[in-house]
């Protein structure tokens, strides 16, 4: 078991190492930008995956964390001097307010069922799409507004947009990582009992709602984290990080990926990214590209149909399958012996 | 003998069907007692009342002399009373030892370890491990719960409810569903518990031959009425007993 994850954490190390020389082979703008993107909604289907696929609770308002965190650092480092200490600031701006937020909201829903925190995230997101969209005094309505980030010294900022794409990459490295100790821990084997059984959990002598809302919690000020990036990653922010269809990607990228993993998102949110980017190029050759969202919803359906575990969950699946079998034989052989 | 459960006048409505009416009992500590009656006697309910998946509708129960009507399942788990179910109630998408890992994780009080501990935690998997051993399920240890057949499950809930250790153990038909060369495994794992006498056990049985040469003391539960309590010799020779088991209202066969 120990060796077994020692192995999968070194792969992890290698592939972000890969990850980390990519800018230095190929720097092109739009490479860099796709790629950030990709990191950035890892991030986020990640954090959503904390709730859904860990501990069994939709949220349809994660957008709204999202939002947070980018508005959060943009009006502070817009509002302040462009330096590194005020991004600090914002980005604890971002972390208290998600994390206020993602507590009131627990504590109020959690300990009814779990579609009521549906329901009200759902409420809450439209309530600070709606703020957004009418205190043009600090969001700048709809049209959002732009913002500069800090000037690196030296050459770095000449390469800026690599050092941001490093940023990100770290980023989503350190909370990969973070988030795997943390559902491998003691505390995140409780939430995947709640998930199963919320009933059994209790009668083991479990409480379970200080679990739900400290997840809450977690994942709400990751996804935090997320829109801080993004919105450093653009310079600009606009109401669109609220919208639903943020959620309803990072729903998407999780369930495609794999729920109840860490690496399905990432890969959900790789396969998103860029066949949004490659199939939008296709539109010359045929309209359908264009509207490459019908495609993927017919994909999508299929995924649910014929792998409900996603991508990851499906191979994990085949390669215990495999491993049981081999068990089993090894078994026979003995009693065989014997 | 000092008394560890006590009932008064325990009952409970569902609409105007009372399922246990006025049951009031003292089960004495370290003692293994068996509920026995036929199907819909309220057996079940009994226990619901007992480990606080249900309030009653009047009465109250008593834990070590503290009224405990009002406590919550899980309170009720902390002090020490821990409960199997009759329809299987397990984690299904997670390892059976996974499954007993949690049980010893709540006894142990880890409950917001961020940071795992990994001695602690190896601890808790060999333990995890030798209560499979016990209950006949060590072979099954990597496989999801829900791929278990039913008599396994039941298995489990056994291994589940030892690694909790709790004082009072509450079992609900524990055999109930098990395939016929299954069954004294566990009726040997149930005696060794027994034996050590330590723990104070309640056991359903549906099938009374069954827990005659296990159980100290008896209660027969019928209509939700408690109808007789004593030793299994008593309960034996008891014509109410029998009659209700045979069939028919015993209050109607005793008058007549």
């Amino acid at each position: 078991m120990m060796k077994r994850l020692q192995t999968s954490t070194w792969v992890y190390l290698l592939i972000a190492f890969v990850l980390m020389l990519l800018p230095f082979v190929k720097d092109d703008r739009w490479f860099l930008f796709l790629m950030i993107q990709i990191f950035v909604f890892a991030i986020f289907a990640m954090s959503y995956d904390l709730l859904l696929g860990y501990t069994g609770i939709v949220s349809f308002g994660h957008a709204m964390f999202f939002g947070i965190g980018a508005y959060s650092v943009a009006v502070t480092m817009s509002r302040l001097d462009s330096t590194f200490s005020s991004f600090l600031l914002g980005v604890v701006v971002a972390v208290i307010i998600s994390g206020i937020v993602a507590f009131l909201a627990g504590v109020l829903t959690l300990k009814l069922k779990s579609h009521y925190y549906a329901m009200l995230t759902l409420a809450l997101a439209g309530m600070f799409l709606y703020i957004a969209e009418r205190w043009r005094s600090v969001t700048g309505g709809n049209d959002g507004f732009t913002f500069r980030i800090p000037e690196l010294p030296g050459v770095l900022q000449d390469h800026r947009n690599v050092v941001i794409y490093l940023f990100t990459l770290l980023s989503m490295v350190l909370l990969f990582f973070g988030m795997k100790r943390l559902t491998e821990s003691p505390l995140g084997r409780v939430l995947v009992g709640i998930r199963e059984n919320d009933q059994r959990v209790e009668s083991l002598g479990f409480r379970i709602m200080p679990y739900k809302v400290l997840i809450s919690v977690v994942s709400g000020v990751i996804a935090a984290l997320a829109g801080v990036l993004y919105a450093v990653s653009l310079r600009f922010v606009n109401t669109q990080v609220f919208d639903i269809e943020v959620t309803l990607d990072a729903l998407l990228m999780t369930i495609i990926g794999g729920v109840g993993t860490l690496v399905g998102p990432i890969l959900g949110s790789a396969i998103m990214n860029l066949s949004h980017h490659f199939l939008s190029d296709l539109a010359s050759v045929h309209w359908i590209f264009q509207r490459w969202v019908i495609l993927f919803g017919i994909i999508f359906i299929l995924v649910v149909i014929f792998f409900p575990n996603g991508i990851v969950g499906t191979i994990q699946k085949k390669m215990h399958e495999r491993k049981m079998k081999q068990r089993v034989k090894q078994v026979e052989k003995q009693s065989a012996k014997n | 003998m000092e008394t560890i459960i006590k009932t008064e006048d325990l009952s409970i409505a569902f609409g105007g069907h009372w399922a246990v009416s006025d049951v009031s009992i003292d089960i004495k500590r370290n003692i293994f007692t068996s509920v026995i009656g036929p199907n819909g006697a309220g057996k079940t309910t009994f226990f619901n009342l007992l480990s606080g998946q249900l309030s009653p509708t009047k009465g109250r129960v008593f834990y070590k002399g503290e009224d405990i009507t009002k406590h919550s399942v899980i309170q009720r788990t902390r002090n020490g009373i821990g409960r199997s179910f009759q329809i299987t109630n397990v984690f299904p998408n997670i390892t059976v030892l996974e499954n007993v890992r949690l049980a010893i994780q709540s006894r142990e009080q880890v409950r917001f370890d961020l940071f795992r501990h990994f001695k602690s935690y190896r601890q808790f998997e060999e333990e995890a491990m030798n209560l499979l051993e016990t209950v006949l399920l060590a072979e099954k240890a990597e496989i999801p719960a829900a791929s278990l057949s039913h008599g396994e499950k039941r298995k489990l809930e056994i291994a589940m409810l030892l690694a909790l250790n709790t004082e009072v153990l509450l079992l609900d038909e524990p055999t109930a569903g098990m395939s016929l060369e299954e069954v004294p495994a566990i009726l040997n794992v149930i005696k060794n518990i027994k034996e050590q006498e330590d723990r104070t056990v309640v056991l359903i049985e549906h099938k009374m031959d069954m827990v005659l040469d296990l159980s100290d003391r008896m209660m027969v539960l019928f209509n939700g009425e408690l109808l007789a309590e004593g030793t299994p010799e008593e309960i034996m020779a008891n014509e109410t007993v029998q009659a209700a088991y045979i069939g028919g209202d015993p209050n109607d066969s005793t008058t007549t």
